[in-house]
């Protein structure tokens, strides 16, 4: 142990301090943005970052493959019936000997147009919608919910199903019928964003700069807002591809020889008790696959842009 | 409390009414007559023919019987199927859709709420991981994809289950399975996740400072407060197998009302699509007006006259 009385006591010790060079303020690492910041969790996430390359992936062959191969999505070829798959029909052919792996593609053509033009529509009439009514408040913001609780009480693919009845069926109808009731969702998680941002600080001194409502609209609201509006968007778009294949299926949605998984699935229906598995089996791989990839993106988003969440 | 169920009550006379009349609107606005495919009948018998449908009188007082008809229950003869009422189609087809929906509400609340439950109890173990995987899978498997698959691998390869029809308990065993398992998944998460949130509370430890057993701590504090979020989604999980029940039974032949809304469908018989969906309209929001007031039985926290939607 050292006896504290013998140590020496030097001048030296008790030089001032150099002087702060300024330095301390400076940020040693460079600053993350929102979206930066949010990149790097989601870069974490590999099960999240696993959806975002198939997603990718499946969209340039949606858009290739179709584009380059030798069979047509429509053509026929009746000797070639129910194959099994080949070096020639990589994954067989169908009842009227279309190909199946070009049938296949072109259906994730169609799934993925429904899923983002729906996902798009919903997006814009949610953010104006939501935007005026949480923005406005008051009485404004009282009728245009009331209108709004009363579409989300409607059951949503029952209203869908009796546009599809009604209107002719192709593609249009069917991203029309889904968004008609499909953009409520949207609208409600915007306005309460809104709400709630625009009572925020940062807003009033926006507003006591002298920022117009289209400023503040712009520059502090709807930026603050994009995060859920993106996790809502990456769930909106597998709910419409499962919509599609479901009235396809139905008989509502795309009609043959026009292919799409659901029209593909249904096809398949009667085949599935015999051997003809590759019928069924690449429209449902390619269906639950696509969810499986939209889903776990959503989750990751969510995790990633989410400011509460940080620890 | 009265107040609010007052206040639900008309919304949904209201929702009902709003359903009722965009459905009819919707179906006269199909150019051409119902009759028309029967191009082969003579004028009188067409004439007829239009006077039975009520087809003959101006759009108001059809509308108008129209509303009668919803009140008094009786949605009229269907037209493709000249001997049949919609409501005998309704009474025939509607206990076996509501017996297929019963029993995979309760295989999917029960153990998705399991589920969920032993992956936040062996939160981050080898049970969370399986739990949710399963979970992530069973969300992406749509329900009419998973029930062919059920079939080909369980009544095809196996031969364990029969395959189509609704006889015995044996056959309920695959359709139940098609459907449920989307809505287990989602509530195996929910369960999963406000449970985490809920072990977490100051509660959960005092029980356990008490001695309280572990099962006695999750059934009667932990389980109770982490099932609130269940019962919200109640609403929309309904309108899923509600939906849902349209192409299991196209699927596996049950004659239930599903498979009758999906045959009017295909053959415009437009009473009956009509009839069916007011009806599973009126059916789906009056069993969310159900979900409402239980939710605000079982959470006194909630003041349900300022009661604000939650979004998700």
């Amino acid at each position: 142990m050292t006896d504290f009385r013998e140590i020496e006591v030097k001048d030296e010790w008790f030089q001032p301090r150099a002087k702060s060079t300024g330095k301390a303020e400076v940020v040693v690492r460079p600053s993350l943005s929102y979206w930066a910041d949010a990149w790097r969790r989601l870069k974490q996430n590999k099960l999240a970052m696993f959806g975002l390359y198939f997603l990718i992936f499946l969209g340039l062959a949606a858009i290739l493959i179709p584009m380059f191969s030798s069979h047509s999505v429509t053509a026929t070829d009746l000797p070639n019936q129910n194959k099994a798959p080949s070096m020639q029909h990589w994954f067989g052919t169908d009842e009227m000997g279309r190909d199946v792996f070009t049938r296949t593609w072109y259906g994730a053509r169609i799934s993925l147009f429904v899923g983002l033009m729906a996902a798009l529509i919903d997006v814009t009439i949610g953010i104006i919608y939501g935007g005026i009514s949480g923005y406005k408040g008051g009485k404004v913001d009282l009728v245009m919910m009331r209108i709004i609780e009363i579409l989300y009480g409607l059951p949503h693919l029952l209203v869908v199903i009796l546009l599809l009845v009604v209107m002719e069926p192709s593609l249009t109808t069917i991203i029309i019928a889904l968004t008609i009731t499909g953009w409520v969702g949207m609208a409600r998680i915007v306005r309460g964003q809104v709400l709630q941002i625009k009572n925020y600080e940062f807003v009033t001194a926006s507003k006591s700069f002298g920022a117009g409502t289209l400023r503040i609209i712009r520059k502090n609201l709807l930026p603050n807002t994009m995060g859920p509006i993106i996790v809502q968007m990456t769930l909106t778009v597998p709910s419409a591809i499962f919509a599609e294949a479901f009235l396809s299926f139905l008989g509502l949605g795309i009609q043959a020889p026009f292919a799409s998984w659901g029209v593909m699935a249904n096809d398949a229906l009667p085949v599935i008790l015999s051997g003809d598995w590759w019928r069924l089996f690449f429209p449902a791989l390619f269906i639950a696959m696509t969810m499986f990839a939209f889903n776990v993106l959503g989750d990751g988003l969510q995790d990633a842009l989410d400011p509460k969440l940080r620890g | 409390m009265v107040n609010y169920v007052i206040k639900r009550f008309f919304m949904m006379i209201g929702t009902v009414l709003i359903i009722a009349t965009l459905t009819f609107f919707l179906m006269h606005a199909i150019p051409g007559s119902p009759l028309d495919s029967d191009r082969t009948t003579n004028p009188t018998i067409q004439a007829n023919l239009e006077k039975f449908y009520k087809l003959d009188q101006p759009l108001s007082s059809q509308y108008i019987s129209y509303l009668k008809s919803i009140v008094t229950f009786d949605f009229g003869p269907s037209i493709k199927k000249p001997n049949e009422s919609v409501n005998s189609l309704i009474g025939r087809g509607f206990p076996i859709s509501f017996e297929l929906g019963m029993v995979t509400i309760l295989v999917a609340v029960i153990s998705g709420v399991v589920l969920g439950t032993l992956a936040a109890l062996r939160h981050n173990g080898v049970i969370d991981y399986l739990a949710m995987t399963f979970a992530v899978i069973g969300i992406s498997l749509p329900n009419f994809i998973l029930a062919t698959l059920l079939i080909r691998i369980f009544a095809g390869e196996l031969g364990w289950f029969p395959a189509a029809t609704w006889q015995s308990p044996m056959h309920m065993v695959l359709p139940t399975l098609a459907l449920a398992t989307g809505p287990m998944a989602v509530i195996a998460r929910l369960t999963r996740a406000s449970m985490l949130e809920v072990l977490t509370q100051d509660y959960i430890k005092m029980a356990k400072a008490k001695g309280l057993t572990p099962w006695k701590i999750i059934v009667r504090y932990a389980l109770r407060n982490a099932m609130m979020p269940v019962v919200t989604i109640m609403g929309t999980m309904l309108a899923g197998i509600l939906t849902g029940t349209f192409v299991i039974e196209k699927i596996f032949a049950i004659p239930g009302m599903g498979k009758y809304f999906v045959e009017s469908i295909n053959n415009r018989d437009y009473p009956v699509i009509m009839g069916t969906t007011v009806f599973y309209s009126a059916f789906l929001v009056f069993m969310l007006f159900l979900v409402d007031i239980v939710y605000g039985v079982l959470d006194p926290r909630i003041k349900l006259h300022q009661k604000e939607g939650d979004p998700s």
